[in-house]
């Protein structure tokens, strides 16, 4: 039951995201999509974010995650380096962790 | 960076990003396979939901669901929801990664949130800088999404919680810092502001992994609601 369950919900998964693969270029030509399809990463990345920043399951948490965020957007404002922002972000939360 | 900037160091930054995004989320492998062991899978049904379904936030639905003694069907249905914001994702995509055939069957697999990411990251900055971001990304998170399963599994938690070592913020600051660049003029922000809000406001009353698809909603609302303006 459980590999069944295993793959049956593998396979589900990845005709998902072969399914999105394989749209036809002619529906994604026309000018109104293509306008969404430039603002669509932006709208993505910004909930990714938010979501991982204050969700746990289906509750908001503010944590120690916000303040690694918190200082990882300050990295962002000078310009840092990507690395050193994802770096900035993880020792800050790992450190205000240790001492609350 | 410029188009004039040489591709030599354009790949370089490249290369450098979708390593720093495999390092961060695939360490979550960790906790995925020590969980997967302690929720009554074996050590190889856990490692082979990674090779099999390789989406982080299904594959922790489907154990969570099985590992308390729940339905299966329901089980699967909650990974493939998760699993459906991948589907945006490809079609996204389809057009900047033009795969056919085989390195389309392939390509699909690595179709997932930090994938999409880079390879948008580096779209402005050509076709060719956003396919290297998409299958070095998709490479290296599922060879360390891979590697830490089995270590988690076989170790248990004996490694300790990811969140002691703040890599919980790591990830979403590296979408952040992957959003950063597309955030000028006033309607980048916007959609931003709004997506994110929309994503946050439904979190306690949607299944996890909706948020997202349902802030893809709002460039589709703007957009079309500037049209008939």
């Amino acid at each position: 039951m459980t590999w069944a369950a295993i793959v049956i919900s593998s396979l589900g998964c990845y005709l998902l995201k072969l399914a999105g693969l394989s749209v036809p270029a002619r529906w994604l030509e026309a000018p109104l999509v293509q306008r969404i399809a430039a603002l669509l990463p932006v709208a993505l990345l910004a909930a990714l974010a938010a979501v991982q920043a204050l969700a746990t399951g289906t509750h908001l948490v503010l944590d120690a995650r916000l303040a690694g965020v918190a200082a990882a957007i300050v990295a962002l404002v000078l310009r840092a380096p990507f690395l050193v922002v994802v770096g900035v972000a993880a020792a800050v939360a790992a450190g205000v962790r240790a001492f609350s | 960076m410029s188009e004039a900037a040489p591709w030599v160091a354009q790949r370089a930054q490249i290369l450098r990003t979708s390593l720093g995004v495999g390092v961060a989320t695939g360490a979550y492998g960790l906790s995925y396979g020590a969980l997967g062991t302690s929720a009554g899978l074996s050590v190889v049904q856990t490692c082979a939901l990674s090779v099999l379904m390789f989406s982080g936030g299904s594959q922790f639905a489907l154990i969570g669901v099985l590992g308390g003694g729940g339905n299966a069907v329901s089980g699967s249905a909650s990974a493939m929801l998760l699993g459906a914001r991948n589907a945006l994702y490809g079609a996204r995509l389809a057009p900047v990664l033009g795969l056919r055939g085989l390195r389309r069957a392939v390509g699909a697999q690595v179709v997932v949130d930090e994938s999409t990411a880079v390879a948008l990251r580096y779209e402005p900055e050509g076709v060719l800088a956003a396919r290297l971001g998409f299958w070095a990304t998709g490479l290296a998170i599922f060879v360390l999404w891979n590697l830490s399963t089995l270590v988690g599994a076989v170790l248990g938690n004996q490694l300790g919680d990811p969140r002691d070592f703040g890599l919980d913020a790591a990830a979403p600051a590296a979408f952040l810092a992957l959003l950063a660049p597309r955030l000028r003029g006033r309607s980048p922000w916007l959609t931003a502001l709004a997506g994110a809000a929309v994503a946050v406001a439904v979190v306690p009353v949607v299944p996890a992994g909706v948020p997202v698809l349902l802030a893809a909603l709002v460039p589709v609302i703007a957009v079309l609601a500037g049209r008939s303006r």
